[in-house]
């Protein structure tokens, strides 16, 4: 009842602020009826014996005064601070559409700072703050085993059954490997992404099927039928989203799989992203049973209370219980707990914070600069101002119209910013390659989420305040009444000299911070792409190829598939050379051996090297050089004596004063059949990614070892990119049944891997804030020089007056501007080693105080910042001496 | 006459309704004086503070108000009672008593209460 009351008077009253036709009508109407009450009062003084002026001021005194009465009814009929706001509004407006030019800048320079900013912390909120789309996800920790040279290495299933069994700090554990198969589709074998999961591989993760069911505990065990699970794509891919899918039969590998379930549409396993079929692990061939196996990871749900720290020294201790039980396996494996989010976004984590940090900078400058921009104009307003507090305006009343003319700029600014946030992440997602998105599921969720509009509208609140502070420091009593006073420009840039000008100080002290961060990163991305990687990477085309286990079920089935792709391959027109690996270069360190040297003293260590099985062509294919000995040829097979090639880092790790020439190499036991003869020492062939260290690397020949998949590497004459559909088509003219997957060139494979794309994105992103850092930095100086220049006008007519030179008054100008930007660099210089120094885990082969960089910043910032004061100072120098004087 | 009390905040509307009530419709002077009166001039009021108060309860759909003319042929503006109006003073004058007879059990002498 009473809240309706009160909403009517408050409806009526909001109305009332906007209805100035009727508010004048009522207010006549008022006027009317304290005319009558006067009347009637002044009636009764009368009575009462008052003389007629007596009994008027009588009236009006016990009314308490006439304009204090309608004015408190006035504001009892409207919302008097909502109608100060509309006015204050309306003010405003008309203050930025009369200053258009200051009104555009300012806005857009907001714009740039706030998209950009929202733009970054979208891809921030996206990778590190949403939750991963597991259950609990917090407490899924990554579980593998760790050597010396990796950190991080894979587990071995006999190792995973033991720590399953002997652990007490994990309600489960499962674990997952495997990447490819290849998949029977009408049109020939097709690869796909496969994974071989434990049966409790989903529970762990707290996700379940949306079709048929999950796993059944037992099912991952040898012998037990053989099923699949899809995800939501391979599903609508292969089956077109049938809903009685659960039942039906794929082939992959030549072998015939059931369907079980199907994966709901939101569900990627981040670490293998774009997995389409998962199989229950079900342990098979060699490689499985064995200890020394090492091609799975695990993951684990941690028991309540179980911290990450505590699940890592009770694995760490049953990886040593298991060193001692078997210690020709197990010699070095220790165990390795990280939070799974660790595994997913470790990697992209400080390129995020850099590129923020980046943002939040060029937001800096802007907002900066907007703030100077302010200051400058309220200095001209003085007199505005001035005349509005002897008006009557309080201080109070000022105060919030400059709060009024900020939360507009910024609103338009947030406007235009959010838009622009909108577009640069639509932009940047697209340019995002498909294998980063695989691997990143999580920015598939990028947008101007709840999270971004919260971010956005805490930087707005901040630059609210700063740019209503900005122009009340130029507001102190005294000066409000010294506005009025003429002449008084003389003393008004004291207060501006001593903050605005640091103003800009700051902001080109950013823009030097910006400008080292892009040039350190643009360096590194230059140094990484100029890596040599020992041989010739252009005129080489590559494609991944597959041969079934159950078309080519043996060793010589293998060969004979790789000898005869070769030869074809080879007569092809236009194809120099061809060769065969099964790692190609410039992919990754991994897939190691261990080592043992006949004739040497051996204590059990594991001498870990990648291992690449190549063909007899591979090295001359490359056009890497042999530093000794001879390459492989075709025919060395396993018919011929046992050979090993070893690369340049492995002859001077192994052999440092020796000739690894006609050594011999076995494996940690000397098994005789493991025993080959060093043959060759190969020049350093990078195969780990570009920023990553050379390794020992041990070559075997191609048709001494089991192999059915591997890449084809082609050397050629004309352009390799020419050639990939004819590699592809002549593989598959071979035997329709093998797969080929990644056709590319050896260039183009660098300039896409992982480690290219997040080097070249971060230096280009931070290159573009730094260039507009630049510019708003330079635009900066250039307004604080311009307008101390305008402010002195008077001073430089005097001195001019009294004799002064135009040079010198053109060195007074640029001797100020000079020592603000020496200022600038000098601050920014030092800031600029602090921060390189906390992204230096993103530079490589540059140090975070690479002088080269320092310098060339140091010389472009200067050199803009002398040609942006260098117009003002001329102007200052062809100032009229006699205009100057007359214009006070 | 002793001191004057100035009109408590919330109390002013009250009066005001109460005395439409007695009165019938009635312009502000009017109001005015008779709340004077009533109280029997114990009660200081600005006629000024009459007249926010007036709008207010207009604002509320307590009283409305029309141009007349008074008895002695003068035009004015008279206020009267509405239904919700009336409604309101029950509510607030049955509040009222009740926390005035509150507080007299504290306030008065101790054998009274018996």
């Amino acid at each position: 009842m009473r809240f309706w009351q009160r909403t009517r008077a408050w409806s009526l009253r909001l109305i009332n602020v906007f209805a100035d036709e009727r508010n004048r009508r009522r207010e006549g109407s008022f006027a009317d009826e304290i005319e009558c009450h006067l009347q009637f009062h002044i009636d009764d003084n009368l009575r009462m014996g008052m003389s007629p002026d007596e009994a008027r001021r009588e009236a009006i005194l016990k009314l308490g005064g006439l304009e204090m009465t309608k004015q408190s009814y006035r504001e009892r009929n409207t919302l008097p601070w909502m109608d100060d706001l509309f006015h204050d509004l309306h003010y405003a407006l008309r203050q930025l559409r009369r200053n258009r030019g200051f009104t555009i800048t300012a806005v857009m320079m907001l714009a740039l700072g706030i998209g950009a900013s929202a733009a970054m912390f979208a891809f921030v909120d996206a990778a590190m703050i949403k939750p991963l789309p597991y259950h609990d996800p917090n407490r899924i920790a990554a579980v593998t085993e760790s050597v010396k040279l990796f950190g991080r290495a894979n587990l071995s299933y006999p190792d995973y059954l033991d720590w399953k069994r002997m652990n007490n700090v994990f309600s489960s554990f499962d674990i997952y490997g495997g990447g490819g198969g290849l998949l029977n589709t009408p049109t020939g074998a097709l690869p796909v992404s496969s994974l071989r999961v434990s049966d409790g591989f989903f529970r762990t993760l707290g996700v379940a099927p949306i079709i048929g069911r999950d796993f059944r505990p037992g099912e991952d065990l040898p012998g037990t039928a053989k099923i699949v699970m899809l995800s939501y794509a391979a599903w609508h891919k292969w089956f077109n989203g049938r809903v009685d899918v659960v039942g039906q039969k794929i082939t992959l590998d030549g072998l015939p799989y059931t369907v079980i379930g199907v994966m709901p549409e939101n569900f990627d396993f981040a670490p293998r992203g774009g997995t389409q079929f998962y199989v229950p692990f079900q342990a098979k061939g060699s490689c499985d049973l064995r200890r020394s196996c090492h091609g799975l990871e695990g993951i684990a749900r941690l028991k309540d209370g179980v911290t990450m720290q505590a699940a890592l020294a009770e694995m760490q201790s049953i990886a040593a219980q298991l060193e001692r039980q078997y210690p020709g396996d197990n010699r070095g494996q220790g165990a390795a707990v990280d939070p799974l989010s660790e595994i997913i976004v470790g990697n992209v984590r400080p390129i995020l914070l850099t590129l923020l940090a980046g943002a939040g900078l060029l937001l800096m400058i802007a907002c900066v600069n907007v703030a100077s921009l302010l200051l400058v104009r309220s200095e001209s307003r003085r007199r505005e101002i001035a005349v509005r507090g002897a008006l009557g305006a309080s201080r109070a009343r000022l105060m919030r119209q400059f709060l009024t003319e900020g939360v507009l700029l910024v609103v338009l600014g947030c406007a235009l910013g959010l838009g622009l946030a909108y577009a640069t992440m639509r932009v940047m997602a697209g340019l995002i390659p498909k294998f980063m998105m695989s691997r990143t599921p999580f920015l598939q969720g990028l947008g101007l989420n709840s999270h971004v509009l919260f971010f956005v509208a805490g930087i707005s609140v901040a630059a609210i305040g700063l740019f209503a502070i900005t122009p009340l420091l130029r507001l102190p009593l005294n000066v409000m009444r010294d506005g009025l006073t003429e002449g008084s420009r003389g003393s008004a840039g004291r207060l501006w000299r001593r903050f605005g000008a640091n103003l800009v100080v700051l902001e080109l002290a950013i823009a030097v911070i910006l400008l080292v961060g892009a040039g350190l990163l643009g360096k590194s991305f230059y140094r990484l792409l100029h890596v040599s990687p020992n041989f010739n990477t252009d005129h080489l085309a590559m494609v991944d190829v597959m041969a079934p286990d159950t078309l080519y079920p043996k060793d010589e089935d293998d060969v004979r598939l790789q000898r005869q792709i070769t030869s074809r391959i080879g007569a092809l027109p236009g194809v120099v050379s061809v060769g065969i690996t099964s790692v190609p270069p410039l992919s990754f360190n991994g897939n190691t051996n261990w080592i043992r040297f006949v004739g040497r003293p051996y204590n059990g260590e594991h001498n870990e090297v990648n291992m690449r099985d190549v063909s007899g062509d591979y090295i001359k294919t490359l056009q890497a050089k042999m530093l000794r000995g001879r390459g492989f040829t075709e025919r060395e097979d396993g018919t011929k004596p046992p050979v090993i090639i070893i690369n340049q880092t492995l002859a001077k790790m192994y052999f440092p004063n020796q000739d690894p020439i006609g050594q011999h190499i076995g494996d940690t036991d000397l098994s005789p059949k493991s025993i080959r003869e060093v043959v060759g020492v190969v020049d350093d062939i990078k195969e780990g990614s570009l920023d990553q260290d050379m390794w020992p690397t041990a070559y075997y020949p191609l048709y001494q070892d089991e192999n059915g998949y591997f890449t084809l590497m082609v050397r050629t004459s004309q352009s390799a990119e020419s050639i990939l559909p004819t590699l592809v088509s002549t593989i598959h003219s071979i035997d329709p049944g093998v797969g080929t997957a990644d056709p590319t060139t050896m260039e183009e494979h660098t300039r896409t891997s992982p480690t290219a794309y997040l080097h070249r994105s971060s230096a280009w992103l931070v290159g573009g804030f730094a260039v507009l850092a630049l510019l708003l930095g330079v635009i900066g100086l250039y307004g604080v020089v311009a307008y101390s220049v305008s402010q002195r006008t008077r001073e430089i007519g005097v001195r001019m007056a009294l004799g002064a030179q135009r040079s010198s008054v053109h060195n007074l100008v640029m001797r100020e501007a000079g020592r603000l930007t020496l200022l600038g660099i000098g601050v920014g210089l030092i800031c600029a080693v602090g921060a390189s120094t906390l992204m230096r885990g993103l530079l490589f082969g540059t140090a975070a105080w690479d002088a080269g960089t320092l310098a060339s910043v140091a010389v472009v910032l200067g050199m803009s910042a002398l040609i942006a004061s260098y117009i003002p100072a001329h102007r200052a120098a062809s100032v009229n001496p006699v205009d100057a004087l007359r214009a006070e | 006459m002793g001191e004057r009390a100035d009109v408590w905040q919330g109390t002013l509307a009250l009066m005001v309704l109460k005395t439409i009530e007695m009165m019938g419709p009635q312009h502000g002077y009017g109001i005015a004086r008779r709340i004077e009166q009533t109280s029997g001039n114990l009660l200081s009021l600005n006629y000024g503070t009459l007249y926010p108060a007036l709008l207010k309860l207009e604002q509320e759909g307590a009283i409305a108000s029309e141009w007349g003319v008074s008895e002695n042929n003068r035009k004015a503006k008279f206020y009267k009672l509405t239904r919700a109006g009336r409604r309101q003073l029950e509510q607030e004058a049955r509040n009222w008593q009740q926390t005035t007879a509150i507080l007299d059990r504290f306030l008065l002498p101790a054998e009274d209460k018996v």
